[in-house]
Parts: C-alpha cells; sequence; structure tokens
C-alpha cells in the first residue's frame, strides 16, 4: 500500500500539509509521499490509498484528526474509521467526465521527482523529437491544429515557423508563464503538479525554432510553482536533459526562471520581454513582432505553459491523435478553472466542442446556492460575461468569440442572481484602471472615466445618457440601477434596503446587538424593526440572522 | 529606522547580479526580502553599483505592485481581490479586517503588527474568499472565521 497526499497551493492551503504531519505522528505502516493538483478542490485535502493492485481509495475533506483512522485502515484493513471521508461516485464523475492531456499526471505522480515523470514515459517525446528534422517536428504540431492556450488562439506552429525562419544564430524560446487574469489558476497547477511536462515541451519548442536558451517567466505570487520548477530544473540538468548535446544529439539548451513582480500587463508578450530584461512593462510597437526581434532584440518565440504542456503528448501520440478531438477550428482540449458559485470548483479539461452547460452543470454540478444561474465570466479582463441564455454555446475560439467573450485563459468564474453585473463590470474596471500601463490614452484615461460612472451608478447616482456611453454593456440590469434606483442582484449597498420579515424573525436580539449604529429595536422574542433612516446598509444584521428573517431588496 | 539599514547585507546579492545586465526586479526582490521593503539608501546603493539611474529604479519598483517603499507590520495581510473572491463576497472580509484593525488598504496597525494590502488575484479561486499571511493562506473566509485568525495571529504575537 502507499499513501498520495495533494498538495497544490490549494491542498496546501486547505490543510494538505498539517494532514501530512500528522500521518507521520502516527504509526502508518506504508509509503507516504505527494502529488500535486489532482483538480478537485472543493474536495481538498485529498488522500489517495493506492493498495498492492494499484486500485485507488479516495478520501476527501481529510483533517489532521483523521490521521489514526488512516492508520487502522492502512495497518489492519479497518475501513470503518474511513467510510464516511470516501469520494463520492458523483463526485469522482468530476474527474472521470474528463479528458486530461495538458494535466495528464496531475494529482498522479510526484512533482518533485524526475523519476516519477520518466516512468510514465516521460522525455521519450524528446528524444523522438531530436531524431527528426525541426520542420518535422513543426509538421506535427501543424497537424495537430494546437493554438495558443494563453487565450488568443493563434497557431502555434505559425509562431514556431517565424522564430525557425527568422535570421540569426541567438534565438529565445520562452514560456509565459505570468497568468494574470483573475479566476485563473490552470497553469500553476500545471507547474507545480507536472513541471517536467513543461520542461519537456519547451525543449522540444527550442530545438524546433532552433533556440540554445529557455526562459519561463512565473509571476512572483506562485512561490510554490517556482520552487518545484526549480527543482525540476536542476533535475532535469544533473540527468544531462538540460545542457549542452542533450541525448547524444547536437541540440544543446539551458533554462532560466525570472520572477515577475506583478503587473498585469505583462502577460502582453512584448510587456512580458521588457520586464524580462528588467524595465518597466511597457508593451513595445508591433511590429517587429517578437519572432523577429524579441528578448534582447533576438528572435523569440512565447507560448503559455498549458500550449507547452500539449506538446510531448503530441509527439508521441501524433498530431492526428490531437486533431481528432475538438471542432473544425478549436481541436484539442481546454483545461478551464472553474470557480464562484458552481458546487464543484476545480480544475476541468475537456474536448474543445463541448458546451459551457457540459462544464458548469454535468461536471460542475451546478449552483452551490439555491439561486439560479446568471453568467459565466470568461478570458478574464480581456474577456466578457455569457448570460444564462448562452448556456448552449459550444467551447470553441470561433463560438465563444460570437458571444462577445473570449476563450481567454480558461479560468470561468460563475456566477448566480445575487451577483451585481454593474458591480462586475466596476469591479473590471477597477482592475483594468488599476493595472493600466498608462502608455495609450484610451486605456490610460478610459478606464477610468468609465469606472467613475460606474461608481456614480452603483452609488444611486446614475443619470439619463450614461447608458448609451455605456451601451455595449449589460443593459436591463443598467436601467434598474438608473431609472429604478434598484440594484436587482441585492449587492450595490447604497441601492438597497433592509427590514426584517416578522413572520421569520424570533427576536433573538442578535442582530440589534450587532448593528453599529444602533438602527434596529425589539424586545427578546419579540419582532425587531430596521430604521431606514438610520440604516448605513452595512450588512451585519443580514450576515449575523440565523433565521433568514433579514430581507435585502 | 532609517538609520539601522545594514546595507552590508546587500554585498551578496549585488556580487551576483550588479553585472548582469537585466537583472534589476531581481536586485530588487532580493533587497524587498532582505529588509521587508526598498530602503532609499538600499536603493541608491543599488544604482551605485550598477550604473542605473536612481530614477529609473524608482520608475521600475513603482510599476510593480510587489514593491513597497515603507516597512511593514510583523503580518502582512494580503486580501485577494481576484473574481471569485469578488463574486464570493470579498469586501465582507475587507470590511471586517478594517473594522478590526482600523487600517485601509496600504496601511499598518500602529502597533506594528498587521499591515494590509490588497493584491491582484492568488490563484487559489476554489478557496475564496482568501487571504495570504505572510507565507500562509486562508480559504474560505467567512467574518467571523477572519476575526479568529486576527485574535489568534494578535495573542501569538504577544
Amino acid at each position: 500500500m502507499r499513501i498520495v497526499i495533494g498538495q497544490g497551493s490549494c491542498g496546501i492551503a486547505a490543510g494538505a500539509e498539517k494532514v501530512r504531519k500528522a500521518l507521520l505522528n502516527v504509526d502508518v505502516r506504508c509509503d507516504i509521499s505527494i502529488t500535486g493538483c489532482i483538480g478537485m478542490c472543493y474536495l481538498e485535502p485529498i488522500v489517495d490509498i493506492y493498495d498492492d493492485n494499484n486500485t485507488l481509495t479516495r478520501l476527501v475533506k481529510v483533517s489532521e484528526t483523521d490521521a489514526q483512522a488512516i492508520a487502522d485502515y492502512v495497518n489492519n484493513g479497518d475501513k470503518s474509521a474511513v467510510e464516511k471521508l470516501i469520494v463520492t461516485e458523483e463526485d469522482s464523475q468530476f474527474l472521470t467526465k474528463q479528458t486530461r492531456i495538458a494535466l495528464r499526471n496531475c494529482g498522479i505522480i510526484n512533482p518533485e521527482e524526475i523519476t516519477a515523470y520518466t516512468a510514465t514515459g516521460g522525455y521519450d517525446a524528446l528524444k523522438k523529437a531530436l531524431g527528426m528534422t525541426p520542420e518535422e517536428v513543426i509538421d506535427i504540431i501543424k497537424v495537430s491544429g494546437l493554438a495558443g492556450r494563453g487565450g488568443a488562439g493563434f497557431p502555434t506552429w505559425f509562431k514556431w515557423n517565424a522564430a525557425r525562419q527568422s535570421a540569426g544564430e541567438e534565438k529565445y524560446l520562452i514560456c509565459n508563464a505570468d497568468e494574470g487574469d483573475p479566476g485563473a489558476f490552470m497553469d500553476r497547477a500545471v507547474i507545480e503538479s507536472d513541471p517536467h511536462n513543461l520542461i519537456e515541451g519547451m525543449l522540444i519548442g527550442a530545438y524546433a525554432i532552433g533556440a540554445k536558451h529557455a526562459v519561463v517567466y512565473v509571476r512572483a505570487e506562485y512561490p510554490l510553482a517556482i520552487k518545484r520548477l526549480k527543482n525540476a530544473i536542476l533535475q532535469a540538468t544533473e540527468a544531462g536533459i538540460i545542457g549542452e548535446n542533450i541525448f547524444g544529439s547536437n541540440f544543446s539548451c539551458d533554462f532560466m526562471i525570472k520572477a515577475g513582480a506583478g503587473a498585469f500587463v505583462c502577460g502582453e508578450e512584448t510587456a512580458l520581454i521588457e520586464s524580462l530584461e528588467g524595465h518597466r512593462g511597457m508593451p513595445r510597437l508591433k511590429p517587429p513582432f517578437p519572432a523577429q526581434s524579441g528578448f534582447w532584440r533576438k528572435p523569440s518565440n512565447i507560448n503559455n505553459v498549458e500550449t507547452f504542456a500539449n506538446v510531448a503528448w503530441i509527439i508521441n501520440n501524433g498530431g492526428e491523435a490531437f486533431a481528432a478531438m475538438g471542432t473544425e477550428g478549436s481541436k484539442g482540449t481546454k483545461v478551464f478553472a472553474v470557480t464562484g458559485k458552481v458546487k464543484r470548483s476545480g480544475l476541468v479539461e475537456i474536448p474543445m466542442g463541448k458546451t459551457l452547460r457540459d462544464v458548469i452543470f454535468d461536471i460542475g454540478g451546478g449552483m452551490k446556492t439555491d439561486k439560479p444561474f446568471k453568467a459565466v465570466q470568461m478570458g478574464g479582463p480581456s474577456g466578457g460575461c455569457i448570460p444564462a441564455d448562452l448556456i448552449d454555446t459550444v467551447i470553441d475560439y470561433k463560438a465563444l468569440g460570437a458571444t462577445g467573450a473570449i476563450m481567454g485563459s480558461g479560468g470561468m468564474v460563475v456566477m448566480d442572481e445575487s451577483t451585481c453585473m454593474v458591480g462586475m463590470a466596476k469591479f473590471f474596471l477597477d482592475f483594468t484602471a488599476k493595472e493600466s500601463c498608462g502608455k495609450c490614452i484610451h486605456c490610460r484615461i478610459g478606464t477610468k472615466r468609465m469606472l467613475e460612472m460606474l461608481e456614480r451608478i452603483t452609488n444611486g447616482d446614475g443619470k439619463e445618457g450614461d447608458i448609451e456611453l455605456l451601451e455595449e454593456l449589460c443593459y436591463s440590469e443598467y436601467e434598474a440601477h438608473i431609472h429604478d434606483k434598484k440594484c436587482p442582484a441585492g449587492e450595490c449597498s447604497a441601492l438597497i434596503e433592509y427590514t426584517i420579515n416578522a413572520d421569520k424573525c424570533r427576536g433573538c436580539t442578535l442582530c440589534a446587538r450587532n448593528c453599529p449604529v444602533g438602527a434596529i429595536t425589539g424586545t427578546v422574542k419579540n419582532p425587531h424593526v430596521i430604521d431606514t433612516d438610520k440604516c448605513i446598509k452595512c450588512g451585519k444584521c443580514y450576515s449575523v440572522c440565523r433565521f433568514d428573517a433579514v430581507v435585502k431588496a | 529606522m532609517e538609520n539601522t539599514i545594514n546595507l552590508s547585507l546587500l554585498d551578496g546579492v549585488l556580487s551576483e547580479y550588479a553585472e548582469v545586465k537585466g537583472s534589476l526586479i531581481t536586485i530588487l526582490q532580493h533587497t524587498q526580502e532582505i529588509y521587508g521593503y526598498l530602503p532609499k539608501e538600499a536603493i541608491e546603493l543599488i544604482s551605485e553599483k550598477t550604473g542605473i539611474a536612481t530614477s529609473d529604479i524608482m520608475g521600475v519598483g513603482t510599476f510593480y505592485t510587489q514593491f513597497r517603499f515603507e516597512p511593514v507590520g510583523k503580518y502582512l495581510i494580503m486580501l485577494c481581490q481576484g473574481t471569485a473572491c469578488h463574486v464570493n463576497s470579498s469586501e465582507l472580509i475587507l470590511q471586517t479586517i478594517q473594522d478590526e484593525l482600523g487600517i485601509d488598504d496600504g496601511q499598518t496597525t500602529e502597533d506594528g503588527l498587521f499591515s494590509l494590502k490588497c493584491v491582484a488575484c492568488l490563484g487559489c479561486c476554489s478557496l475564496s474568499p482568501v487571504m495570504m499571511i505572510n507565507e500562509d493562506t486562508y480559504g474560505s473566509l467567512t467574518p467571523d472565521k477572519t476575526k479568529k485568525i486576527l485574535k489568534e495571529l494578535r495573542e501569538a504575537a504577544l
């Protein structure tokens, strides 16, 4: 038997390391190791127990107090004490309904051991690629139809080919791991859970374009990803996989990690290059494109983490196998980080061509609240919100683009009726206004002015003419804010009124005791009343009431 | 505070990176790791050793959200402002922290224990709303849970 504990950042934050320590403190007679992100983030911490036939018993929402029960199961086969922790059939389907290529090793292998990766056939694709010409490698990627998973969906082979054909001996292969879209964490999971897969994909890319230097630009907010990637680079270097004459070939390539310092705009490739060179991350004018003049003005190719995570699989299985999945215009699979008001949040990899409903309802289990689904935000600040009536939209670059949103890097933030769309727009404008690098006036001034308008509207001071100015945004909900001075979602505090439902109120006095301005009156066991003139709409009464008696409208 | 800056702590970083082109951000990151922020004296020394003008260093330092120019408290609270946290009411958590500690985004409590910083997505969206305090991540926050965490940290510091 062996025990494997899921230790991605989310798992650790949920308590996986405490569980591991607790298991080390009880007498468990089997090997205890770690793996990365299993993807069922809503069930963390997760402990997987494999028996000698490699049959898996998965325990979920484990706490350190369960350690002895786990020991009893492992040592004596006494299942009774862990029975309540075993994952349900319904929850298991969260994974069994997925098709995992980029995430194929995530949550299975130990990300800190190169031998765990090579045991799955890791680095075989690199060996295979080195036996081909770079043109043949690019051709396989062309047949696969792989497109940039960072969001834009540009054909990967085209970029590789442009960099390959660019004149010059010194070239750079760069991985964009500056996962800046709020709500997206696919790339973090890949690096934390399967760093060698990224390295292998990058080395194949470097060979294809003729680069001798590979650089990974990672967000500083991802310390665990940086630590595991550094460790993996060290192991691969010791194994002769990074460095001079890789696998005895003429191909040599070194590796470097650069940590970003927190700037959303650095996800844009020319801003990323500026940042790599130690400057402010201000985008450069294009052309020239990085393929002609990139890092240190040398030909450079930049792809996203998930794009590279598909490469080794494609080389091993052939471009046709990858292209057999998906739609006419979008091939292969895509990873989504599904979060927000959805019941089962986590990482979902599915073939292109599935619908949003498949992801949010079939795999994600629908809403975790009793409120109906309202919209899903995709593509981060550059994307948009797809409303409920478009839930059957097919996942495909073109079809998603037609809704006004974009595929994006894979963040899917699910919202129910309690999320205000005007507030959501304000949230993103606040983000883009803060993150604007200031180079172009449209963004520097435009986002600020729009934010001011939305602040006015959500404070109840919206006026005629505002809608026309913001007309591309969600219409009816804006009208309610401006004309009726109501926020249908009940989120914009200036437009909300709190009252107490006398039938539900038990007179427990909790709300009155919590009200910071003494706006609630009433005696014990009798319904209380809110003085709306005194009320500052802080929402404390609403959040403390145990009987749902406080009404927010 | 300013008088106690020990600049010799930077020797290792500067000997490794001062001559390597493109290393300014890396140098600033190490400097902040050492002092907790970027002291004025350190910036002047970096300028002297790298030949980069202090104005350029300030330009880079102020561009990226990671860098600070003031010391922070013993506990740096980084409250996630990502979309998933927004949808799951991170605003309530911000209000709770403000009420409990009496500080706004970017401020430090008078006793020097807590600093509050609202940050971009921390990438732990499944546990939203989330905050990081120093190296530890706290997820699925509620106002009560947040108060409890702050109370425990305050007691631990006594």
